[in-house]
């Protein structure tokens, strides 16, 4: 069994690249519906499938997502 | 599931403190973020962040001294190779890189960079190649590729006219001068990590005084290139990569 994960997306220094998107193994990641106060959509968790392998926070362009995994 | 994973002795990633907290200005998914992070992660690792001066160029990563929690200085275009052999000489025992694009050491700076180069100087260039003049909007660089579409080569780069792509890099491993010299990207997480343990080394190589280390981060430019940030990174494996393979291109003994 994975070990479970979690993120912390900074929405207000999102810019919407979906970079991490394409680099999540498990789907996590979506951009919202909504928009931050710079117009952009920014990236959101979708679901509990997050193992905290960090994929997302390492190419992150603008370094908004923090990881947190269980011990 | 209840469980809140939330707290400090879960934390695995988060923003390096080598990095300042102001909202980068690059447009989404540029390249120029995630290449500045793993350089600040390496410094950060090394723990060089109050030994460290860094030297920003002209270009898009005009304002790269806004960005790193590092002394900083900024030199005129091109030049920034020249400031750091004089900032190195000057403090030998301080850590010293430059952070240049294209435009800036393939172009305007060639004559700085090869020269550094061949001296020796015992600093760190970082070089960010997206073959187009990302800050004056997509024009022909001297790295565009052949048959390559910009805004002063509409129609794509036709060598017989604009002549050549200038692998620079390719160029610098062959002087004495230098002494790690490398080709990497920042487009996916394993990339970015080597991109990171490639800084590292070249930082540590600094320590021992060995020589120049120069590190080529092959980088997207979704605005120039006119495409999502996604599709960029998919345009540069598929054509970037071809042209400047990724890899170690002079490796100490």
């Amino acid at each position: 069994m994975a070990k479970k994960g979690d993120v912390v997306i900074n929405i207000e220094k999102c810019k919407g690249c979906e970079v991490c998107l394409a680099a999540c193994p498990h789907e996590v990641l979506a951009l919202s519906n909504e928009v931050n106060s710079k117009g952009y959509h920014y990236t959101v968790k979708v679901n509990s499938g997050c193992t905290g392998c960090a994929n997302c926070a390492v190419v992150c362009p603008d370094a908004v997502i923090t990881v947190y995994r269980e011990k | 599931m209840a469980e809140n994973l939330i707290k400090p002795e879960n934390l695995v990633y988060e923003k390096t403190k080598v990095l300042t907290d102001r909202v980068m200005h690059y447009c989404p998914g540029c390249g120029h973020g995630t290449a500045h992070r793993m350089l600040a992660e390496a410094i950060d690792e090394l723990g060089l962040q109050g030994e460290t001066i860094g030297v920003a160029p002209v270009g898009c990563s005009v304002l790269a001294y806004y960005y790193f929690d590092v002394d900083m200085t900024e030199a005129a275009h091109g030049r920034a190779p020249a400031v750091a052999t004089g900032i190195k000489r000057v403090f030998p025992e301080k850590t010293v890189f430059t952070y240049q694009g294209d435009g800036d050491l393939a172009a305007i700076g060639t004559a700085e960079t090869i020269h550094a180069c061949n001296r020796g100087e015992n600093i760190l260039i970082v070089f960010i190649n997206n073959g187009i003049y990302g800050m004056t909007g997509g024009q022909m660089a001297p790295t565009t590729l052949p048959g390559m579409k910009s805004s002063t080569s509409p129609r794509g780069r036709d060598v017989a006219t604009m002549g050549n792509p200038l692998k620079i890099t390719e160029l610098i491993a062959q002087l004495p001068g230098t002494y790690f010299v490398t080709r990497q990207s920042v487009h996916t997480p394993g990339n970015a990590r080597k991109t990171k343990r490639a800084l590292k080394k070249a930082l540590e190589y600094q320590k021992l005084n060995k020589g120049t280390c120069f590190v080529e981060i092959v980088a997207n430019c979704p605005s120039g290139w006119k495409m999502t940030p996604v599709q960029s990174n998919k345009w540069m494996e598929e054509n970037m990569f071809p042209f400047y393979p990724l890899g170690d291109i002079k490796v100490p003994e």
